[in-house]
């Protein structure tokens, strides 16, 4: 909402000054965004006329016009369509800084024509939008005199962002109300006279609403207007306008754009020539079209409401009016409209259409239903003051559509809602000025809601009245009581542990990613996932779902770092996983790749590239982070189809009890990717991590060390290629049984003296004795029955 | 005597003299060993009589003593000296470079959103989640958004197909929704901070697709807007590690809200860097307000009895203010240079998680 200082104090009697009135707005909760004066940046532009144009020699679209500056006569060129001899205009003289683009204006050679500067258009000046011309000053405007007291730019403009909610202050008297109750002012009395019709409109207004669409349009007034003159409107007028960045265009237009600022009361004006038959506000047909004012065709649907005439739509209600019955500098008898649409039809129209103009915003954030008849008298002096004629008697179609509600209210609720001890009366006395009338029986009030408020419904929006007039930032700072005991907090999660996990992960090098919860089809292909995932719109292509697996975001990103030449690296990420559109179907994931070689090349360590027993230490380190007794998880080697099939493996309780998977990522997949492997991963399903011990003692168990000599023996095992290492050690630590402290594999051969398709394990065995020092015969017992379960388990062989 | 006066300085010159550990071993033997001769001294003592026996013998006894000591010495004098001579030779070039080992990095987000919660936290708020998948109820309806609210429209929410009942869920365009699945299954009081990913179907210099919030919600009796302030007041003083961070709180509109309010922080711009903690400037930072009463009842919450805040904050928003990060969409690149440069070390762990003060 843009309006100016001067137009404001046309409604509000004040001596405050400007930054007093802005942050009063802020206070308010009408956000002063933006305070600009336009006479700061149009230092320099000058009032000019054109005293001739013509065609220029070579270009259709382009005039040469002579003008007079004040000082002398300078030649322009000028492509606006409306540059012709007479016109007052807004000249940058070369060196002048043009504020849209910031450059300097120089002068230039048009297709063999020098132009000694430029005639410019409100967009030129940032101050509105419009290309379609030059700026056309009031005609008593005086050449060479500064541009920005000729536009009526000397007067500072507020820019206030305002929220949905107060579609009351998007007029500026709305505005002024406001101001007034929190005491920076008086509210100027303003009420209008009806002005009597002299004759019965020759057009009539009839509704014509299926059963279920009365309230697309419940009330609406329309005059008559014969024999008036339109031209440009008085220069006050187009001054206002200009300021706020609306181009004047003739006396009707400016004068609904008046109605649209001043009051918050969109109004159109038909050509009542154009008009055939009498005037049906209705729903759209199926098939039916309108050429909007806004220069495009629009479909209609029987969703949209529309003023029609015999033969068609004539305009978008509330939204946008028809090139059909558009007022031009002929037109001499006009129609005038003053309705109320529905918001949300009006909004949801404006949407499919995609037409944004200042009577939809207004529309569908409601306007003052009791402004209707107020508004016709108003635009109806305004145009019988500007352009003459004769007015007819309104028609009337509908009722003032009024809701008459009051809300009870306990103004005690300011402070135990509030925060703040504030009088009753004080309370009451600010609601008053806001326009709520108290219906006060036996000390209970009841407060009635003002037409032009559609946002208070309740005791709390009551309390927020009052609080903001007052002021948000008088309600005394409280601090927040130690949290109660006796609640009951939602179920404890995974946080802490997930974040130790995080902190290790990075603790081995690797660099945590926050990657989109999206990724394409394509990519999603080669990590399973259903179609659900897809969404309806989703943003582009590249992100056309939801993730099945965080592994495809994260390689790619490998891939996109290995564009810029880092290919090696390590890269995790926690967050979401999805294998469908229910809660049980998200889950936390803790997921990371290596890729290319584990490390720069150094002079002493030889460079190798990632393997999957790196992927498997990640994962196993993740785990132990969180507390998971590592150590009694299996290895077995299977795991999804994103992994190389010969090396993958999940680390499991059981079957039913998988905590992760890992390994080397399938070629075939970094392909479809479309990224340089080898790439190594694994993926940490943290929502199955076993319950922590939260209750109970934090004390630990007494430290059970042995006094006795613990007895390390080697063995070697000859056994088939296939046999896993795993099983050879589970076997050993089901011989050894109590006394194995550890076991490691510390070496595995293949080659020379072993039988092709067999391979050696070397394994060492650490005995712990708990009750006393073993003695050489029973070592050997332990060594022999270790030997032959090994045998049992796996053939394996002692190697000779 | 004179025996004895006469071998304890031959001894003991032959000691200083030898040249090395073979020399020494050789004396050690000559001397101390089997037929060396004190030894054989010791041997001829049996021949005294007891009286020169007893002198001689002590006398004895103290250069056996003192040629050990002696050897001694002398051996270490010797092994150091061999040691000294190998070290010398064992010399790296220092400057050489060290194994290599990766750096790793925590992300931005993790470590502000450790920030909040430790926060938070210290003042009683207990994490809660819920979906990114939500059901329009939980996302909207409950939320006091009605049908034709503009957030609900196809540019702005993430739909999903329609379901075979022709229900459509969206990806949670706010963390409200886990205010709502606390309130429907938790009894008052509740004091919750929701964390988590949300959706917005936008993407632009300060927009994406894909952003975090935290959610805050307390319920009771008594608490009003005094205690939201304070709250938030307390927070920001934590969050930007300032004693005195000028806020204001300016009314505003939410649909689950009633009195709402933005919260601006103070703050000074200059050269497109923006600093939190004074100045001409503000800039908003979270949006907030007393829960609807209509979203009390939505969730089978009394609001003739019960009342309380809820608080909303985006996450990006903050960590880019408190640690001058630039640009939003560089959050979700991946790119290496930018998380060495603008991640966290692995063990820096927010202070007030280590037990510190806030």
């Amino acid at each position: 909402m843009k309006f100016t200082l001067g137009w404001l104090k046309a409604h509000l009697e004040t001596d405050a000054d400007l930054a007093t009135i802005a942050d009063t707005l802020t206070a308010l909760g009408l956000e002063t965004e933006e305070i600009s004066n336009p006479a700061e940046t149009l230092q320099g532009f000058r009032v000019a006329e054109i005293l001739s144009a013509e065609k220029h020699p070579d270009a259709d679209r382009l005039q040469v016009c002579r003008v007079a500056t004040g000082e002398k006569e300078v030649t322009i060129v000028c492509g606006a369509p409306n540059a012709r001899a007479g016109l007052k205009g807004v000249l940058a003289s070369p060196g002048t800084v043009i504020p849209a683009s910031g450059e300097v204006l120089r002068e230039g050679k048009i297709r063999g024509v020098t132009s000694e500067g430029m005639l410019c258009s409100t967009a030129e000046l940032a101050l509105g939008e419009d290309h379609d011309g030059i700026i056309e000053l009031p005609t008593d405007a005086r050449v060479g005199d500064d541009a920005a007291a000729a536009l009526g730019l000397d007067d500072p403009v507020l820019h206030l962002g305002l929220t949905p909610n107060r579609g009351d202050c998007l007029g500026v008297r709305g505005i002024a109300r406001d101001l007034a109750a929190a005491g920076l002012g008086k509210l100027k009395p303003w009420q209008e006279t009806p002005i009597p019709g002299t004759f019965q409109s020759p057009l009539g207004v009839t509704f014509d609403f299926p059963k279920d669409a009365h309230d697309a349009c419940p009330h609406f007034v329309g005059r008559y207007i014969r024999g008036l003159k339109n031209g440009p409107s008085p220069d006050w007028l187009q001054r206002r306008l200009l300021a706020i960045g609306l181009r004047p265009i003739s006396a009707l237009v400016d004068v609904t754009n008046l109605m649209t600022i001043e009051l918050g009361r969109p109004m159109h004006v038909f050509d009542a020539d154009l008009v055939k038959g009498g005037l049906t506000v209705r729903l759209a047909r199926e098939d039916e079209s309108l050429r909007g004012l806004d220069g495009k065709d629009h479909a209609l649907d029987p969703e949209m409401c529309v003023i029609a005439d015999a033969n068609a739509p004539l305009s978008l209600a509330g939204i946008v009016g028809g090139v059909a019955t558009g007022c031009t500098d002929e037109t001499v008898n006009v129609f005038v409209e003053s309705a109320i649409f529905d918001p949300v039809r009006t909004a949801m129209t404006g949407r499919k259409l995609n037409v944004e103009t200042d009577a939809r915003h207004r529309f569908e954030r409601g306007v003052d239903p009791a402004m209707v008849a107020p508004g016709m008298e108003m635009a109806t002096r305004l145009l019988l003051e500007f352009c003459g004629g004769e007015p007819s008697e309104c028609v009337v179609a509908g009722a003032e559509a009024r809701r008459e509600q009051t809300v009870p209210f306990r103004p005690s609720r300011v402070a135990s809602l509030g925060g703040v001890e504030l009088p009753e009366k004080e309370t009451l006395a600010i609601l008053k000025r806001l326009g709520f009338e108290d219906e006060e029986k036996g000390g209970t009030h009841r407060m009635c809601v003002p037409s032009w408020r559609h946002d208070i419904e309740g005791e709390a929006d009551l309390v927020e009245e009052a609080l903001r007039v007052h002021g948000y930032d008088n309600i005394p700072v409280c601090p927040l009581a130690p949290a109660p005991t006796d609640r009951a907090d939602a179920p404890p999660t995974n946080g802490a542990r997930v974040g130790f996990i995080r902190r290790s992960l990075a603790a081995r090098g690797m660099i945590e990613a926050v990657t989109w919860s999206f990724l394409s089809s394509h990519e999603a292909a080669a990590f399973g996932g259903s179609d659900a995932l897809c969404l309806d719109n989703p943003i582009s292509a590249e992100l056309d779902r939801l993730r099945p697996s965080i592994l495809p975001n994260i390689i790619l990103a490998a891939g996109r770092n290995a564009a810029r030449g880092m290919a090696d690296l390590a890269l995790f990420e926690i967050g979401p996983q999805y294998a469908g559109l229910d809660a049980a179907d998200q889950a936390l994931m803790a997921s990371g790749i290596r890729a290319g070689q584990t490390g720069p090349r150094h002079w002493q360590t030889p460079a190798r590239s990632v393997d999957a027993f790196d992927a498997k230490a990640d994962a196993r380190a993740g785990l132990a982070a969180a507390g998971v007794a590592v150590a009694g998880l299996e290895t077995v080697a299977e795991g999804p189809a994103w992994y190389h099939p010969g090396r993958v493996g999940t680390l499991r309780y059981g079957p039913k009890n998988v905590l992760a998977t890992f390994g080397e990522i399938h070629p075939g997949v970094l392909a479809h990717l479309d990224v340089a492997g080898p790439i190594v991963g694994f993926e940490l399903f943290l929502d199955h991590l076993p319950a922590p011990k939260t209750e109970g003692r934090k004390q630990r168990p007494a430290l059970d060390a042995s006094p006795f000599q613990a007895v390390e023996r080697d063995f070697a095992f000859v056994v088939k290629e296939s046999v896993a290492a795993g099983d050879l050690l589970r076997a050993v630590k089901k011989a050894a049984g109590q006394m194995v402290a550890e076991v490691q594999v510390f070496d595995v051969y293949q080659g020379k003296g072993i039988a092709p398709g067999h391979k050696s394990l070397a394994i060492s065995v650490r005995l712990q004795p708990r009750e006393k020092t073993l003695t050489d015969d029973e070592i050997a017992a332990v060594a022999e029955k270790i030997v032959s379960a090994v045998k049992k388990a796996t053939g394996a062989e002692l190697r000779q | 005597m004179t025996d004895f006066k006469s071998l304890r300085a031959e001894l003991l010159s032959e000691i200083e003299a030898v040249k090395d550990l073979d020399g020494l071993e050789r004396l050690r033997v000559a001397s101390l060993g089997k037929k060396g001769k004190i030894t054989e001294g010791m041997k001829a003592l049996g021949k005294l009589d007891p009286e020169e026996r007893r002198a001689q013998g002590a006398a004895l006894n103290a250069l056996k003593e003192e040629a050990t000591q002696a050897i001694a010495a002398r051996t270490r004098f010797f092994k150091d000296l061999a040691l000294n001579a190998r070290l010398l030779e064992e010399r790296f070039d220092m400057t050489l470079p060290s194994r290599p080992e990766r750096e790793g990095r925590i992300h931005p987000i993790s470590q502000t959103m450790d920030e909040l919660l430790q926060i938070f936290g210290a003042m009683g708020f207990a994490v809660a989640e819920g979906p990114d998948v939500e059901d329009d109820f939980h996302n909207f309806a409950a939320l006091n958004i009605p049908p034709e609210h503009p957030a609900r429209q196809m540019h702005d929410t993430f739909y999903f197909p329609p379901d075979a009942k022709g229900e459509r869920k969206v990806l949670r365009t706010h963390t409200s929704p886990v205010q709502i699945r606390t309130m429907q299954t938790t009894k008052p009081p509740i004091r919750i901070i929701a964390p988590g990913r949300t959706y917005r179907r936008d993407s632009d210099i300060t927009h994406t697709p894909m952003f975090h919030q935290i959610e805050g919600l307390l319920i009771d009796r008594k608490t009003h807007m005094g205690h939201l302030k304070g709250c938030l007041i307390d927070f920001c003083r934590a969050f930007f590690e300032l004693d005195d961070v000028p806020l204001r709180f300016r009314p505003s509109f939410f649909p689950f809200t009633e009195p709402s309010a933005e919260v601006d922080i103070g703050c000074e711009r200059r050269k497109g860097e923006i600093r939190v903690g004074g100045g001409a400037d503000w800039l908003e930072i979270l949006g907030c307000g007393m829960v609807h009463p209509k979203v009390l009842a939505n969730c089978g919450i009394d609001p003739d009895i019960y009342q309380g805040f809820a608080f909303g904050l985006g996450v990006e928003r903050v960590a880019m203010l408190k640690y001058g990060i630039p640009d939003l969409r560089t959050f979700f690149e991946a790119d290496l240079r930018w998380m060495h440069h603008y991640g966290f070390l692995p063990l820096d762990v927010p202070r007030s998680a280590q037990g510190g003060a806030l």
